[in-house]
């Protein structure tokens, strides 16, 4: 039973398709939207944006989250700045070129018609955003001031210090309180999703747990929007916060959403190495570091030394060396697996030997201290807060880390799954970045979802809906949350000896090791054995303390590891079954001479997306075929 | 209106839901903001005051009868000097009673303290307006009783110096020649200091004049300016003492 | 090195609380604080013991999820948040002292966790530039001085932590109201709504049982987003002129 994904990309030229389709779309009129009720889950960039903008529309918006405030969502931890091809800076940026950047910074992994819509839209974010008042930097004239940032060639960046994705979710979330205020949405904080609702064959409705009193009970809507952000923390360890999860979109692949490219990971080369297993999470330091600081390791072995005992000869600047064009500033994946192989070859530096160094010595010598503390004076400073080394006497240590996820539920271009009536916005869908995401495209990304895809594409589907209301009285609802009631009381009764922590742990060490930043077919093989007996084992030994009917940490977190240990699998199955490389992932059997990533375009220029078969049974693989009309597919090169 | 509105509020006080009037005036009053700003208008008045008085007291030093000249010219006022006296007295009480509804509110507002404390940069002072103020008002009634009722010491009443005038002179030495009167003087003033060395620098921040280049002066001015008022105020009973006035 | 700590326990809003001693052993003086409360929890668990709950989320400072008093002061000793506290910060063998932010409006949840819904109730009084989505002018058609987008930044830094309320000894929401009137007050955007949202917004920090400010200052020294206090004074300023507009509007 295979079926056919139709991603309903308009007709006519890519420049006119989102224009045309809007003027296509189906209507409702403003005196039907409030009989309309949408539940939107998530409130980070895409989640709180699209709850504010439905609510102003008219319609009738539920809005969850599980942290104690929609203001909380992991978007606020973006630093480094939202791109838009707004070409202020005249340097020949343009909206075609910002498209043409992210196709192929995904590695042509991408709907084109997706992304010329993201690139197009990235200019009435920016006008949005600011009218709002998000504090953007500005130059002395008074407008605004952009940089350059992941290594493109135009200044498109927009930023607000280095808490730029703090201040555009601090402008979606003041928006969404002003819809809550006028009463257009309802605000659950502290409400975890547990579960998707199906009235024949429809998303109609939620399962959700108040995260206070522990309380299960359903939600009825029209339609559902998930917006609940990337799954990195399948990996323990990675720069995401520590709620971050896969458990609603997981729960909404098992009622027969697609999993689209799970194995599309991307991995940050600029983060604080791991010191010690008690570690929570990594830290990301910006990218920024890299246009002053110079990667090294000792070219021996196990070198003992200290970095200033050990002789500029016997170091190996091996970015410079092998990418004498780009040296230290090569794209994310080229940096991150240069650095694991480096540490693979035993030369890795600090205590656990996984770490490289990024050296300011030279910059400091040529611009003076006080140049490099203007630069980056915040970032040293953190650093040292954190790892209590002052790092303008001696070089930063740095290692990869999980810090993005490209895969996510298949969607069309109505930003609706195979599931009708559900709707996928952020870092939750798989849609706009292809197998790598460049710098400053997943806040772009999430408003662009939340402020105007969806307000307007919801439509289509609710204009189909008139009439058709659910109710949580329907069997459908009573069925969900019983299901949810009888996992969890299964996991508070099995009363065993390991933490949650430390299966989530072990889990993460196993994917990150075969299924990080280099993966192979003979490792990916290993995962898939392993993971399904550590799965069993969590279910016979984990120890949740407490009851349900309380606010239970240990019962949130062993929930969503129960979700990691199975999409851990997915992911691996996906990572096995694409045999090529391409962006983010790279598959040690296929690369060129140089090393680089080899793409077989002839076979897996698709999208591969997963249909749930059941437990103990292997997924479905249904693919998208990627045309591409208006770019050429070409070979990366950073030689 | 505005004693109305006192009541209501306090009246409302214990319950923690608070509302607000339709009348923008009382509603300004029954804000936080707005009765800070009452508390910082009338402790400016009465800082005007204190300022104003240290100078007329300070005219000691020039000599009987220029002091006792300078009350006469007060009491002359007359029915002026019953105008300020009643809008001194208003300032006072009104000061009076907003810091004590603000201080229940707070109380409200913090039920527990904890169990250690981590102050950073509160002061003393700061900690202690309630109190500070409470033994000023003790001070000041003590005081009227002492030098204007002149109840404590009925001599005062009918000294008079060659001239005719009331001999304040003589009554603030012969005052002031008690020990215990001029340590009471001392504690009572140290308190007002105290209060005023956070209270200056309050006010400016409360009016809301405050800001960036003025905060760090404004905080060092107003604690110099409180000890300048204790020096000037305490130098009348420590020379008297002393002997040095006689 | 080991610590001891004093936690406050406390099973939900409506029961007593108290404090409980625990040994917090072999934890490594690059954890952080959190960290270590993690490694407590994970020996309290496979002891049988109900693990302590408090909040995080990002653990890199910039969510505003983590609060704790430690020693009495919110976010602990130094700048930063709690998640940022690293415990080389202590000397072994010290006493640690672990409550709850405290104020009337911010209800306990359980142990560590309080209830700061009451930062967006504020909010939603008028904390935001009402823009319908799609009908904002192009960006750079209003020109923002340098200055004031610096000034407007440094407002909006605010994490909404609730820890000026936790050291205020009267738990005034001030330093977090002023924060948010400051930031959409000094740009250009901001001002239709100026007048209505200062108000509305200090009436409702008032409703919702925040004390007043007394100028401890408490507030801006533990601010883990370094928010001047002066913000406050712009508040106070902005506050009385848009009442004296209102009250000589009558
Ligand atoms: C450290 C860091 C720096 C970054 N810097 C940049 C940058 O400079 N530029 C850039 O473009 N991108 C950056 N990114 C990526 C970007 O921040 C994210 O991809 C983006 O913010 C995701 O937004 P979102 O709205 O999709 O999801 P999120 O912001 O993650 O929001 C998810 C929401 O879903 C809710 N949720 C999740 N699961 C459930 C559930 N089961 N039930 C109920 N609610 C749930 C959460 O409560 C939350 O409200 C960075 C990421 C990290 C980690
Ligand atoms: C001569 C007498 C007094 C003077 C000059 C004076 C002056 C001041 C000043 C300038 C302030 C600062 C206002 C601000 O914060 O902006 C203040 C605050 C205060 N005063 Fe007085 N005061 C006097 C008497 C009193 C008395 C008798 C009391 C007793 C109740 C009192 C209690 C307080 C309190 C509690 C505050 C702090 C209020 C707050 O900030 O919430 N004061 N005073
Ligand atoms: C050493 C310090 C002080 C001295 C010597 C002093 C002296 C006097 C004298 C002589 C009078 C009576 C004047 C007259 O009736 O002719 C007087 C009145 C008064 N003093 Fe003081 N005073 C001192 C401090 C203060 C302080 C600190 C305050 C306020 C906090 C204060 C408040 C008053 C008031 C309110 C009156 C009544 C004024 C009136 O008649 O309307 N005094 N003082
Ligand atoms: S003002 Fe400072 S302390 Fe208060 S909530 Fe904001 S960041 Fe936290
Ligand atoms: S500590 Fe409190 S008293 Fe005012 S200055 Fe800060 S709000
Ligand atoms: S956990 Fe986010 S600020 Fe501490």
């Amino acid at each position: 039973m295979s079926m056919i994904l139709d991603p309903k990309i308009p007709s006519g030229p890519l420049e006119k398709k989102w224009s045309k389709h809007r003027g296509e779309s189906k209507l409702v009129a403003p005196n039907n939207r409030p009989k309309f009720d949408l539940i939107v889950v998530g409130s980070g960039l895409a989640g709180a944006s699209a709850a504010a903008t439905l609510g102003e529309l008219g319609y009738n918006v539920k809005c969850f989250c599980f942290q104690d405030s929609p203001r909380r969502a992991h978007s606020i931890a973006a630093q480094g700045g939202i791109n838009a091809a707004k070409n202020y800076q005249n340097d020949g940026d343009s909206v075609f070129r910002l498209f043409y950047d992210t196709i192929k910074g995904g590695d042509f992994r991408s709907r084109e018609a997706n992304v010329y819509r993201l690139a197009e839209i990235s200019l009435n974010i920016i006008d949005q955003c600011v009218a709002q008042g998000v504090p953007f930097a500005r130059e002395y004239g008074g407008l605004l001031a952009n940089r350059s940032f992941g290594g493109v060639q135009v200044s498109r960046t927009f930023y607000a210090r280095g808490q730029t994705g703090q201040q555009l979710l601090l402008g979606a979330y003041q928006a969404l309180q002003h819809e809550i205020a006028e009463g257009t949405v309802k605000m659950y904080p502290r409400t975890e999703m547990l579960d998707l609702v199906l009235v024949n064959g429809h998303a109609k409705g939620i399962v959700v747990r108040n995260l206070v009193t522990g309380e299960i009970n359903t939600h009825a809507a029209d339609a559902v929007i998930l917006a609940t952000g990337g799954y990195g923390n399948v990996f323990y360890l990675s720069t995401n916060a520590k709620g971050c999860n896969v458990t609603a979109t997981w729960r909404a692949h098992k009622r027969g959403a697609l999993f689209a490219n799970p194995c599309f990971t991307q991995i940050h080369p600029t983060c604080i190495p791991v010191s010690g297993p008690y570690q929570a999470k990594l830290t990301l330091m910006s990218e920024s570091l890299r246009n002053d600081g110079r990667v090294w390791v000792p070219k021996k072995k196990g070198d003992p030394r200290s970095p200033d005992q050990i002789p500029k000869e016997e170091r190996d600047y091996y970015l410079e060396r092998k990418y004498p064009a780009f040296g230290n500033l090569v794209p994310r994946d080229i940096a991150s697996r240069n650095a694991k192989e480096v540490c693979d070859q035993g030369r890795g530096v600090g205590p656990s030997g996984l770490g490289v160094y990024l050296d300011f010595s030279d910059a400091i010598q040529r611009h003076g201290e006080s140049t490099i503390r203007e630069r980056y004076g915040n970032l040293f400073e953190m650093y040292q807060n954190i790892t209590n080394e002052n790092a303008y006497k001696t070089p930063m240590r740095i290692y990869p880390a999980v810090h993005y996820t490209m895969g996510g539920l298949w969607v069309d271009y109505n930003l609706m799954t195979n599931v009708p009536g559900l709707h996928v916005l952020g870092e939750a869908n798989f849609s706009d970045h292809g197998a790598n995401r460049l710098g400053a495209s997943a806040l772009m990304q999430g408003l662009s979802d939340g402020y105007f895809v969806i307000p307007s594409t919801i439509a289509n589907y609710l204009a189909t809906q008139m009439g058709k209301k659910a109710s949580t009285e329907q069997p459908e609802f009573k069925a969900a949350e019983n299901e949810a009631r009888c996992r969890i009381n299964r996991l508070l009764s099995i009363k065993g000896k390991k933490t949650v922590t430390t299966f989530h742990r072990e889990l993460g060490l196993l994917v990150w090791d075969k299924c990080g930043m280099a993966r192979d077919a003979q490792g990916l093989q290993e995962a898939l054995q392993k993971i399904p007996a550590m799965r069993a084992e969590f279910w016979e030994n984990v120890n949740v303390l407490g009851d349900g009917a309380e606010f239970n940490q240990a019962l949130e977190h062993a929930g969503r590891v129960a979700d990691f240990l199975e999409f851990a699998e997915l992911m691996c199955l996906d990572a096995l079954e694409r045999n090529e490389s391409c962006g983010g992932h790279f598959r040690l059997e296929f690369q060129t001479k140089e090393g680089e990533a080899l793409r077989d375009d002839e076979h897996y220029c698709h999208v591969a997306a997963w249909e749930y078969a059941g437990p103990h049974t292997r997924p479905n693989l249904i693919k998208e075929s990627l045309g591409f009309e208006y770019v050429k597919l070409s070979q990366r090169s950073y030689k | 209106m505005l004693i109305a509105s006192f009541m209501s509020v306090a009246s409302l006080s214990p319950a923690p839901v608070r509302k607000f009037s339709k009348n923008p005036l009382i509603a300004f009053y029954q804000s936080s903001i707005g009765k800070k700003y009452v508390v910082a208008g009338t402790g400016l008045i009465l800082i005007v005051y204190v300022l104003g008085h240290l100078v007329g007291n300070l005219q000691i030093f020039s000599g009987q009868e220029r002091i006792n000249a300078y009350s006469k010219f007060l009491h002359d006022l007359g029915p002026i000097l019953w105008l300020v006296r009643v809008f001194l007295l208003a300032a006072f009480v009104t000061h009076i009673v907003a810091t004590i509804q603000l201080a229940q509110e707070n109380r409200l507002a913090k039920p527990r303290k904890y169990a250690v404390t981590g102050y950073q940069r509160s002061t003393m002072a700061s900690r202690t307006m309630l109190i500070s103020g409470l033994i000023i008002l003790c001070f000041v009634i003590y005081h009227l009783l002492q030098f204007t009722l002149q109840v404590t010491d009925p001599k005062f009443r009918h000294m008079h110096d060659s001239l005719g005038h009331h001999d304040v002179y003589r009554m603030l030495i012969l005052g002031f020649k008690n020990p215990f009167v001029s340590l009471f003087y001392t504690v009572g003033l140290f308190l007002l200091t105290n209060h005023l060395s956070h209270g200056f620098a309050s006010v400016v921040q409360t009016l809301g004049i405050n800001n960036r280049k003025i905060a760090s002066f404004v905080a060092s001015g107003g604690q110099t300016l409180a000890w300048v008022v204790f020096i000037g105020y305490v130098s009348i009973p420590v020379t008297i003492l002393l002997g040095i006035i006689k | 090195m080991n610590f001891k700590l004093k936690v406050w326990r406390q099973k939900d809003g409506a029961s007593p609380g108290s404090f409980k001693d625990y040994d917090a052993k072999d934890v490594p003086s690059e954890a952080s604080f959190l960290e270590m409360l993690d490694i407590v929890n994970e020996s309290l668990a496979a002891s049988g013991e109900d693990p302590i709950a408090f909040d995080s989320d990002c653990r890199e400072g910039i969510c505003g999820t983590c609060s704790l008093v430690i020693n009495g002061i919110p976010h602990g000793p130094g700048k930063g948040t709690t998640c940022q506290l690293y415990m080389r910060r202590f000397a072994d063998s010290d006493t640690i002292w672990i409550e709850p932010f405290r104020a009337a409006a911010f209800p306990p949840i359980k142990d560590l966790v309080v209830d700061r819904s009451a930062f967006d109730r504020i909010i939603e009084a008028g904390g935001y530039i009402v823009v319908r989505t799609g009908s904002a002018p192009e960006a750079n058609s209003l020109p923002v001085a340098k200055h004031d987008a610096d000034l407007a930044m440094e407002a909006a830094a605010c994490i909404g932590c609730g820890a000026c309320v936790a050291a205020c000894p009267n738990s005034a929401a001030m330093l977090f109201v002023s924060a948010k009137v400051s930031h959409l007050g000094l740009l250009p955007q901001g001002q239709a709504e100026r007048e209505s949202r200062v108000i509305h917004m200090v009436r409702k920090m008032d409703e919702l049982g925040f004390g007043s400010c007394r100028n401890h200052y408490e507030c801006e020294a533990i601010c883990p987003a370094e928010v001047s206090a002066t913000f406050m004074a712009r508040l106070n300023q902005d506050y009385a002129l848009a009442s004296a507009k209102k009250v000589l509007a009558v």
